[in-house]
């Protein structure tokens, strides 16, 4: 099993959540210790287990190609953080 | 001394498929429009939102699969692809990780001399497409520069087909081929538009080279941004370029992805860092498995129509036209399917051919009716063929009937009896008229004799006119120069 | 207070079917004494009362055009993380505080089909991330028994609300015990359905693949008038059911001559104390005085049941909560590029204990740890879903505690993971997905405090033995009428 440790500051900078650095201490003293209970499974026989994807046994569960209304667009602009006319507006991206 | 290298090219495919709806909820599925008016909860990833698959992309995914031969697993799933980005509502792509819909497969595909080549896939995914941002403040739409983004979100949630092949692909020009079989193919299946203009077929191409005879593959950089066929065919060339130089100064490869600069006509780099995404794939728990019953499948398979590759070897092996006219021919479904009526009725495929790739296609491009749609039946056509097949008319004859035709003239077998167009074959009759010639244009004869000899078109010429055009050519032009000497 | 405020909703339904009152009066009086009591319990974070008389109208027409609405002129208290169109959904987030939803989750648009009315919208713990609405970032909601302690979470605010008055029926959800265990805090029945049978369409989701909508009512009947109406196969969720619905309020037993229950080995209740033990080893006793047959079965997976929730609720959640980045709707913090603007708008945004969640279930899911955690967590789901179905082969229905303790004081468990024990007897049927509920079984004067505060048991059922599930609830309550014992102690209020 993997080991107690978390490397916070990757995980946020996935997870896109700019913390502290007293806060990120103190995750990590707190998520350490949850990894330490979880450490606990594998004391389970898990070797032939199948994982639960789902507990519902259902398979193909689809819908036909029709159509639906559409969100009126002032009402969606509006609730936006940010517009310009008819689209939502976000500072620039940085070409990575 | 120069090593001999080889490019090896692999090229992996976004195909927007051809729905009425997008992949997981109802909102329209079509070009176009105002932006942000193709929305809803689920395709703007509201919260609260869920997804629910669209069985008409299913089918569509899994026949482009059997159309290639692949293997529709049983068994398939939908994975959560997490990454952030603003053009992704829900900052998470719902997509298929390691149990895609369509597994292995091969295409076959032509180049321009009609030789016929194969490229196998790895696998064909279905997943949900963006959004679209458009970038400001940078002078050129580019991102680097830009200052904010706008985003439109009608094209978020639009089913993607992702066709990787495997790199088997050698040069520009066979990659060009591929695309072109896949653009084909999903048209012939009515599965999407694939016009790249449209977006609704976008590639990338993986690019590397290795010392001719190796088997083992060089590093490989992904390029990105091209937007036709052609700034495919020189992207790749550029970049095949661009390593071979590399390679022969000493230097290493840098695994990257390089963008198409289309005005410079160069590639360059697009990322600086090489950590790879982390895009934690798990099986997504609002959806359920899906299962791929083999009757589904047969199903599916036997409804398949005559697919690009089988009809261009029929027009090329079978019938031996040549490859660029069959290609005209596969090229449009409709007319495809209308010239395999005509050889169905008159079974000769090279004079059909000529045909509707000739005379009918000027007809149908002058008076912009298509030739599927136009007054000339298949069997009638077919019954013209078999007319100057048999000689029974000539080819002037011929011309004008089909013009007669095109204006809803109908049978031409009924026309030539009706109106006595059955050519004149008769030596004797001919011969008649070629005396009446002679012996009316004097002076042209002395000419020809003098040693003009191209006078004898004229005299041709007017042999035809007489015969009111029934004459066979052949036989008139023959006989002309047995009495000029 | 009004006479109709302490009525169950099958009283108030009838009431209004029949027109003796209006749903119109019923939610006058309903959101007088919301506006009298609320102020010190905070049940609701918005009071609906436009959408409320608006609704009550529409209620009282379609009785007048002849209608029969199982839930007529019923005042419901709606979990502010479910949608309701024209309503500010926050999920208990200054992420979402703001946030007007622009449709309606199926299962309230049911109980509103039913003739329910929405009272408000019920404070949570944050994107239903905790077990005392401690965790919320917009408000504080007290134990109506007593303002000293938590009302349990992460329906906190449902609870309450029910539990004070303010409501006859509130809907919560519940992923590791969120309905169940506030309901036993609060004196209420509380009732999780199988996974499936409600839809989670409109439910902003915390995991997908174990939330589920549900009733807290004053009585079972309450509660399965509100399951039989939200129950169903919706096409707007992939994961809910196609099966027809069983219906329950009318199927509700007396007794349970005939069934078996399950007591479960593990659960020894002697380790939560004399006091608890007493209270629940007579539950048991009660249950067999009713008919049933006490057999012990064996869950020894159960006690991996929290490590396992812990892995597979942050993973679903860290992934269902990157919607909230800023861009389409909701908080924004700018910066000066996008993902700078991402960083600062969750960090601003969102709460410690939604912030650890989605920090290890990132780790959970990343490269390299995905099998390690997320996917041996699945596994040892599945083994925690056989013992059960073991179990349930010698038995009808299980009985175990709701929760480990009564409702505690506020502060009392700072500490992450001894909160996170607190859904201990709740997590295994819901990592299995079976039908669960709470409903009271006694009382008991905490240590720390001087107010008897209501206990309740668990009972679980097989999948989809809903009316089992509930008929042996109602059995068990008519039998011993443990929640009839208190009232709250609201100002002005006749307990």
């Amino acid at each position: 099993m993997a080991s107690d440790s978390i490397d916070i500051r990757y995980v946020a900078r996935l997870a896109q959540l700019a913390l502290r650095d007293d806060e990120i201490e103190v995750f990590e003293q707190q998520l350490g210790d949850l990894l330490g209970h979880v450490k606990r499974l594998s004391e389970l026989d898990t070797a032939s287990v199948p994982a639960t994807a789902q507990v519902v046994e259902s398979r193909n569960v689809l819908r036909d190609d029709v159509r639906r209304p559409c969100l009126d667009r002032e009402r969606v602009l509006s609730e936006a953080p940010q517009r310009q006319g008819a689209f939502f507006r976000v500072p620039r991206i940085i070409a990575e | 001394m120069s090593v001999a290298y080889e490019a090896v090219i692999g090229i992996e495919c976004h195909v927007e498929l051809k729905t009425q709806t997008k992949m997981f909820c109802g909102c329209a599925n079509e070009f176009g429009g105002e932006p942000n008016t193709k929305i809803c909860p689920v395709c703007l990833g509201m919260p609260g939102a869920l997804p629910v698959p669209n069985a008409k992309a299913i089918e569509q995914i899994v026949t482009a699969g059997l159309a290639f031969g692949a293997e529709i697993p049983s068994f398939s799933k939908f994975d959560r692809k997490n990454y952030f980005y603003p053009d992704m509502p829900k900052d998470y792509q719902i997509s298929q990780y390691d149990m895609p819909l369509s597994v292995g497969g091969m295409v076959t595909y032509w180049l321009e001399d009609g030789t016929v080549k194969h490229c196998r896939l790895t696998r064909i995914h279905l997943e949900e497409d963006t959004g679209k941002s458009t970038h400001a403040g940078s002078g050129d739409g580019r991102i680097a520069g830009s200052s904010y983004s706008l985003v439109d979100f009608n094209r978020a949630g639009v089913p993607l087909m992702e066709c990787v092949s495997e790199p088997e692909l050698r040069s520009a020009a066979e990659a060009v081929g591929y695309l072109e079989s896949l653009r084909r193919t999903f048209l012939t299946l009515g599965v999407s538009d694939v016009k790249m203009e449209e977006g609704s077929l976008r590639c990338d191409a993986n690019v590397s080279i290795r010392p001719a005879g190796s088997t083992e593959l060089g590093t490989k950089t992904e390029i990105k941004n091209m937007n036709s066929f052609r700034s495919v065919e020189r992207a790749i060339e550029s970049e095949i370029a661009r390593q071979r130089e590399i390679v022969a100064s000493g230097g290493r490869i840098v695994q990257e992805t390089r963008g198409w600069d289309e005005v410079n006509g160069i590639t360059h780099s697009m990322r600086s860092k090489e950590e790879a995404h982390d895009y934690r794939y798990f099986p997504d728990p609002d959806l359920v498995p899906l299962e791929m019953s083999r009757d589904d499948v047969a199903r599916l398979r036997d409804a398949l129509p005559a697919l690009p590759w089988q009809r261009f070897e029929r027009y090329t092996r079978e019938y031996g036209i040549a490859p660029k006219q069959a290609t005209q021919l596969v090229d449009n479904v409709a007319l495809a399917e209308y010239f395999d009526r005509v050889v169905a009725c008159c079974g000769n495929a090279h004079q059909s051919s000529n045909f509707v790739l000739g005379d009918l296609s000027r007809l149908a491009n002058e008076t912009g009716v298509a030739i599927a749609e136009s007054k000339v039946l298949p069997e009638h056509l077919g019954e013209l063929v078999g007319l100057v097949e048999s000689k029974r008319i000539n080819s002037k004859i011929a011309k004008e009937l089909l013009g007669r035709m095109w204006a809803g003239a109908g049978s031409p077998r009924a026309l030539v009896e009706q109106e006595g167009l059955a050519q004149t074959s008769d030596p004797a009759t001919i011969e008649r008229f070629v005396d009446d010639v002679i012996a009316a244009h004097a002076a042209v004869v002395a000419e020809y004799r003098a040693g003009k000899t191209n006078v004898l078109g004229f005299l041709v010429g007017q042999v035809m006119k007489t015969s009111r055009g029934k004459a066979d050519p052949a036989l008139v032009n023959e006989l002309v120069r047995k009495k000029l000497c | 207070m009004s006479d109709s405020i302490a009525r169950s909703a099958a009283e108030i339904a009838a009431i209004v079917q029949s027109r003796q009152m209006s749903a119109a009066e019923v939610v006058d009086a309903t959101l007088s004494h919301v506006g009298a009591v609320d102020g010190s319990i905070g049940a609701y974070l918005a009071v609906t009362a436009d959408l409320a008389r608006a609704q009550a109208a529409r209620v009282d027409d379609r009785l007048r055009n002849g209608e029969r609405l199982p839930l007529a002129g019923v005042p419901i208290a709606v979990k502010d993380n479910m949608c309701l169109d024209g309503t500010v959904t926050s999920c208990g987030s200054k992420i979402l505080k703001s946030w007007v939803a622009p449709y309606t989750a199926t299962a309230v648009e049911r109980m509103l089909q039913a003739g329910a009315v929405a009272i408000g919208k019920a404070n949570c713990d944050e994107f239903a991330m905790g077990s005392s609405c401690e965790n919320s970032a917009l408000g504080v909601t007290r134990n109506p028994y007593d303002l000293t302690r938590v009302p349990g979470g992460s329906s906190g605010g449902s609870a309450a609300a029910v539990a004070a008055y303010e409501a006859a029926i509130g809907l919560g959800s519940d992923t590791g015990g969120s309905i169940r265990e506030p309901g036993a805090f609060c004196n209420l029945v509380a009732f999780k359905p199988t996974y499936g049978r409600v839809s989670r369409y409109g439910l902003i989701a915390f995991a997908s693949s174990l939330d589920q909508i549900g009733p807290l009512a004053r009585t079972v009947e309450d509660a399965a008038l509100a399951y039989d109406a939200m129950a169903g196969y919706d096409p707007m969720d992939a994961t809910s059911i196609d099966r027809p619905v069983d219906a329950t309020a009318g199927e509700l037993r007396t007794d349970l001559r005939g069934l078996r229950v399950g007591i479960v080995r593990e659960f020894d209740t002697k380790a939560l104390g004399d006091g608890l033990d007493a209270v629940y080893q007579r539950a048991y006793r009660d249950l067999e005085a009713l008919g049933a047959q006490l057999v012990e079965v064996a869950l020894p997976t159960a006690d991996y049941g929290v490590a396992t929730y812990y892995l597979i609720a942050p993973a679903e959640c860290s992934s269902n909560l990157a919607r909230f980045d800023g861009v389409r709707y909701g908080l924004r913090v700018e910066g000066g590029d996008v993902r700078a603007m991402y960083d600062r708008t969750r960090a601003a945004g969102f709460g410690p204990e939604v912030k650890r969640r989605i920090l290890i279930g990132t780790h959970a899911l990343s490269s390299g740890y995905y099998d390690a955690y997320y996917v041996r967590a699945q596994k040892a789901r599945t083994l925690i879903a056989r013992d059960f179905e073991r179990a349930f082969a010698d038995c009808d229905l299980i009985a175990c505690p709701a929760a480990s303790c009564p409702a505690f004081v506020f502060g009392a468990k700072s500490d992450p993971y001894s909160m996170y024990l607190m859904d201990y007897y709740t997590i295994p049927m819901s990592l299995a997905g079976l039908p669960a509920l709470s409903v009271p079984c006694g009382w008991i004067t905490p240590q720390d405090g001087s107010v008897p505060m209501p206990i309740g048991l668990q009972l679980s059922a097989p999948l989809f033995g809903e009316r089992l599930l509930l008929g042996a609830a109602h059995a068990y309550e008519g039998a011993t009428r443990h929640a009839a014992v208190r009232r709250p102690a609201l100002d002005g209020v006749h307990t």
